[in-house]
């Protein structure tokens, strides 16, 4: 049956039973069913981890394989397998997805039906997103994806919501079709009619199996690499998205419900990344090692745009939007450091991020739901009308700016030191990003908590109730969790991560970590 | 206890987490009782450790416990470890013994504040990040302590958070701190590129075995740059006057006696890199001195009583600063402890003398106060003596060491004279305005009103042990110099002074502090308040520019937050906009296009048997 189906279809059953078995005029039953779908789907992803052997390498490095032929006539199989890199993601999934899901019970009011059903069916795309590892089989789940969360923008969204749906879902679109044209390429490559696979004596016909293409990748001539690359790039790129391909972000996420904009950020952005490190990186590694100046060049321009604009924003949800840009910068750049250390943490901080921007998206979801406005000006002082919910903010926003001792930390420190690896220069431009960071998250805190209580629609406001609270504490609990002892994210990356570096540059890892062995080796003498 | 220094820093975090979650429930028994206790524990746990460790290492070597593996990579890892040597040794007796004395006094202070429990909280978790600081083995280990007193700090300047300054004030500290530590980032960037560590003692023998001294000097100019955001200097140094608006302890404890000294600390320890970079001491020695007389002068026209202790606080920095960078690092470290001692002392005073006149801190409006409140007035006292730099209290064994060795100092002899010179004129001006402040505060007569007048009192016992303790360390502290014993201790690098050069310095310094405090009796002690309006009348630019801080704040504003928010504006409504309506220009394109396609599909039959009839027109005219 395979432990990776279970966990991809249980909110898809729970999606039908929703669907057949609830009436719509019984909001209560949704909801509880649509939590008890996605509780058991964040428990089966824990046995997965349970389950994962993190020093697995080589063939045995995609665990829980489950293979069968799909559409034998054209090479299509059904192909599941994760590796430690899609494991977090997968779990990193059904935990936010859960906390949608139980943050939608008082946000969402008219056609709870629909929305939850669109909800889970949402989170079978992204999970089996993370599994396939058949080219269309990865299509599939990646379009099942795009269509649940048009919804979700267009139905439940805010005044502007059908401008960002529609906008995001051209945004995503245009990038997914230059996508599959890349995958065609590589399907249809071939020599006088003959499939590449097949001459190199490593398969006898057509095949979308990522595998295979990652152990051919390197032979493919890097003239061919750059056009491919540039197809994975717009589809990828956008999803991120990269500076200036960011523009449907901040609408999307500003007008998405709370939830949308959860699932949003904490998954649907790491679907562009984690795109980057699954295909782009080991199947095309001379384009990629050709082309990493423009992407880190983009990627610094999105840390320090990013977060010159979250500066001056306004709205709540469109600075965090903003900050996002940002972020996803941050990610971009360690895995363009092209070394272990800038991949793993820009892997961490594809978690990181999830949790600490879907955290605050939440928070900000909590006090539109009370006061219906996200104008930061609207507020101030609210620190002495909800001094927990002041609190837990407090920690999201420091995990967000990257406190030490708290998850951001980790990643953004990894990831720069990873750069530094290679160019101390930018390094130094993308710290500029964490300076920044600070500044316009204690600006909104200081708007938004502190000050005198003027407004008096804010005097009557509610602090968190018990279900806020527990979303809010689980989530900071991971933050403090990770940001402490952050092995065990680290043990199940190590692999994958050897594994992709490999495949993208086998040179660097013979090489040597440190420029001053000479100095090393008489250290190590003189103790 | 030697293996479980972790302890140390976890008492108060303990007491930390207790008083964040339940203390408001437990009311303020509980947490007065919670707070100061952490604090207490914390410090003997210290201190047997220390002197296990004193038992166990008596040469001095560096003891090191290792918690666990915190970032790994391969060969490249970072391990969350604390270590013991005698410089964390210092910093260590330092912060647990003069945070438990301000915990004490804060129990009387705070008693009727709303939110103690929140006030506790945040000073245990302050307590417990700045012993990771001194405690930790490796700079990433001291960044962990650096940017969590950063938060403490932030939070603490902001405790009265109702008030739109305080809360601004507790941001500027965060953020300008920010702009410090990306210097300090970007050099362990680069510890761990070149030499693929960033343990203490590594760094600093695999930079001794030789590297080219640019990477070595670029190292410490970035540390140094982290140091000039915590510990106030110019250019950073914008944040700590206004972080006054905190409560008062915590200017005492936060941004007096222990964080604001990280920076100097930042300095002692990697000094085997400074010592192989005489430019970057340079650089620290130059910027030391600079402060030094620049916040001195501005003291001189604050009449806020904590204004002008902290722009005191950035003066005494600059000392230090110019010790450690004239590579005499235990003279600096030396008046990092005297310093600590004496303004602890200050500013608890300070807070004692704003309790008596119920919340007032204009000095202009107190004066008189020495009969009414005299174990405050007494301590205080001694506290401006021992800064002043009378011998032989403790302030002028450490500022005559430090102005000494810049005299003598070997990396740059030529300019040491005009560093000495410069701390020497210093010197004088802070004599003067802390005589100044201590003879219109405590001299006089009463100028406040009636009603302040009625309630003036002495402050309860928790404030006023603390006083006297911290009195007693302000005169005893030079003793730590006899037989030269803190230098052997501390096994710091060192160089020789020659006797002539001792004595210049020791006299010059003596002659300041005589004349600085003369000139304020003179003034200020005599005329009271009309000196400051004599000032006024014959140098009203100069008075109002000092007064003014010099306008750099106003400088920062103009010159780089506002074109910075401009800037930002621009890329927003700008660049973005111009994004969306390329793309939105696209969509209009293919609209365009479709639309001008409509008209071919007409649905007439006719025009398609026109359309059919031309294109065979065409076809036999091109191939025909």
């Amino acid at each position: 049956m395979g432990i990776l189906n279970i966990v991809t279809y249980t909110p898809l059953l729970g999606a039908a039973v929703i669907l057949f078995f609830i009436r719509s005029d019984n909001p209560k039953m949704i909801r509880y069913a649509a939590t008890i779908f996605a509780t058991v789907d964040f428990i089966v992803s824990l046995f997965l981890w349970w389950g994962f052997d993190p020093n697995a390498s080589g063939s045995r490095l995609f665990q829980f394989r489950f293979v069968r032929d799909w559409i034998p006539s054209l090479g299509v199989k059904y192909d599941f397998g994760i590796d430690g890199i899609a494991l977090l993601l997968i779990v990193l999934t059904t935990f936010m997805g859960l906390i949608a899901i139980v943050s939608s019970f008082s946000a969402i009011n008219f056609r709870e039906k629909e929305y939850y059903v669109l909800l889970l069916l949402l989170q079978t795309g992204m999970i089996g997103t993370f599994c396939a590892l058949d080219f269309f089989l990865f299509y599939v789940f990646w379009e099942v994806m795009l269509v649940p969360m048009y919804f979700i923008i267009g139905i439940w969204g805010g005044p502007r919501k059908l401008y960002a749906a529609i906008k995001f879902f051209l945004f995503t679109l245009a990038g997914s079709v230059l996508m599959l044209l890349s995958i065609l390429a590589l399907y249809f490559f071939n020599d006088d009619g003959i499939p590449f696979l097949h001459i190199r004596g490593l398969g006898n016909g057509y095949t979308f199996s990522v595998l295979q293409y990652h152990n051919i990748g390197h032979l493919i001539p890097p003239s061919l690499q750059f056009w491919i690359f540039l197809g994975f790039f717009f589809g990828f790129a956008i999803k991120v998205p990269m500076f200036p391909f960011h523009t449907w972000l901040p609408d999307a996420h500003t007008e998405a419900p709370t939830a949308g904009s959860i699932i949003l950020a904490a998954v649907l952005l790491k679907m562009g990344t984690y795109g980057f490190v699954r295909f782009a990186l080991p199947i095309l590694p001379d384009a990629t090692r050709q082309l990493i100046l423009p992407i880190v060049v983009l990627s610094i321009i999105g840390i320090i745009y990013g977060a010159l604009v979250t500066l001056v924003q306004k709205d709540m949800k469109r600075l965090i939007a903003y900050s996002s840009v940002s972020h996803l910068g941050f990610v971009m750049l360690g895995m363009f450091a092209l070394n272990p250390m800038g991949l793993k943490g820009s892997v961490i901080q594809m978690i990181n991020h999830g949790i600490s921007t879907g955290a605050l998206f939440l928070l900000v979801g909590i006090i539109y739901e009370r006061r219906h406005s996200r104008d930061i000006a609207d507020y101030g002082g609210l620190a002495k009308q909800m001094p927990m919910y002041a609190t837990l903010f407090l920690i999201a926003a420091l995990s967000s700016m990257g406190l030490p001792a708290l998850n951001g930390f980790i990643g953004e420190f990894t990831i720069l030191l990873g750069v530094a690896n290679r160019n101390i220069w930018w390094a130094v431009f993308a710290a500029i990003g964490i300076v920044l960071g600070a500044a316009y998250l204690l600006w909104l805190y200081q708007r938004v908590f502190w000050g005198p209580l003027d407004n008096p629609a804010n005097r009557t406001v509610r602090d968190l109730n018990r279900r806020e609270l527990a979303m809010l504490v689980a989530l900071s609990a991971v933050m403090v969790w990770i940001g402490i002892y952050p092995k065990p994210i680290f043990e199940v990356i190590e692999k994958p991560v050897e594994y992709v570096m490999g495949k993208v540059d086998p040179a660097y890892m013979n090489r040597p970590p440190i420029q001053y062995p000479a100095a090393v080796a008489e250290a190590e003498a003189s103790k | 206890m030697l293996n479980h220094l972790w302890l140390i820093p976890a008492l108060p975090l303990l007491g930390f987490l207790l008083n964040g979650l339940f203390g408001k429930r437990l009311g303020n028994g509980f947490v007065s009782l919670v707070g100061p206790l952490s604090s207490f524990l914390s410090a003997v746990a210290g201190t047997v450790a220390v002197l296990q460790y004193h038992h166990q290492y008596p040469n001095g070597d560096r003891h090191v416990d290792v918690v666990y593996n915190w970032i790994s990579s391969g060969g490249v890892g970072a391990d969350l470890a604390f270590q013991l040597d005698p410089l964390s040794i210092v910093m260590l007796l330092v912060v647990t013994w003069v945070g438990f004395l301000i915990h004490l006094y804060s129990v009387g202070y705070m008693a009727h504040e709303e939110g103690y429990w929140r006030y506790f909280s945040y000073l245990n978790l302050f307590l417990a990040e700045m012993l990771v600081l001194v405690l930790g083995s490796s700079y990433l280990v001291m960044f962990v302590g650096w940017e969590g007193v950063g938060l403490c700090s932030y939070l603490l300047i902001g405790f009265y958070y109702d008030k739109d300054f305080a809360v601004a004030a507790g941001k500027k500290a965060f953020v300008v701190n920010r702009i410090g530590d990306f210097g300090f980032l970007v050099a362990m960037f680069l510890m761990f590129a070149y030499f693929g560590t960033v343990d203490f003692a590594k760094v600093s023998q695999i930079a001794s075995g030789g590297v080219e001294p640019g990477l070595v000097t670029a190292i410490c100019l970035l540390l140094f740059l982290g140091a000039t955001g915590k510990s106030a200097q110019i250019p950073l140094y914008v944040w700590l006057p206004d972080a006054m608006a905190g409560p008062t302890p915590v200017s005492a404890l936060i941004h007096a006696a222990t964080m604001v000294t990280a920076g100097v600390y930042m300095i002692a320890r990697p000094n085997a890199l400074y010592r192989l970079a005489p430019d970057a001491l340079m650089v620290v020695a130059i910027i030391g001195a600079l402060t030094a007389i620049f916040a001195a002068t501005i003291g001189i026209r604050q009449n806020d009583i904590k204004k002008v202790l902290a722009y005191s606080t950035v003066s005494q920095l600059g000392f230090m600063f110019i010790g450690v960078g004239v590579g005499a690092f235990t003279a600096g470290i030396f008046h990092l402890i005297t310093h600590a001692f004496f303004k602890a002392c200050l500013f608890l005073g300070s807070g004692s003398v704003i309790h008596a006149m119920s919340g007032e801190q204009d000095i202009r409006r107190m004066g008189g106060l020495w009969k009414k409140i005299p174990i405050t007035a007494w301590t205080f006292l001694i506290a401006t003596i021992a800064i002043a730099g009378f011998p032989p209290l403790s302030g002028f064994f450490s500022k005559d060491e430090i102005l000494a060795s810049a005299l003598a100092n070997p990396y740059f002899p030529d300019l040491g004279v005009w560093i000495w010179a410069i701390g020497t004129v210093a010197a004088l001006f802070t004599a003067f305005y802390m005589f100044r402040l201590f003879f219109l505060t405590f001299g006089g007569s009463f100028r406040g009103t009636q009603e302040q007048e009625h309630h003036l009192h002495e402050s309860p016992w928790t404030m006023t042990v603390p006083l006297v303790v911290l009195a007693a360390g302000s005169i005893l502290g030079g003793a730590l110099t006899v037989n030269h014993f803190l230098e052997h201790w501390l096994e710091l690098p060192t160089f020789e002074v020659s006797p002539a050069r001792a004595w210049l310095a020791m006299i010059a310094s003596t002659i300041v502090a005589i004349l600085g405090t003369w000139f304020a009796y003179a003034l200020f002690g005599r005329r009271g308040l009309a000196a400051d309006e004599r000032f006024e009348r014959r140098a009203p630019a100069v008075a109002r520019t000092l007064e003014n801080k010099y306008y750099v704040d106003e400088f920062y504003d103009e010159a780089l937050v506002t074109p910075l928010e401009r800037f930002s504006r621009f890329l927003w409504r700008g660049i973005d906009a111009l994004i969306d309506g390329i793309l939105a220009l696209g969509g209009y394109v293919v609209a365009a296009v479709g639309d001008l396609l409509r008209f071919l599909q007409t649905g007439n039959v006719r025009n398609y048997a026109l359309m059919f009839f031309v294109g065979v027109i065409v076809f036999i005219w091109i191939f025909a």
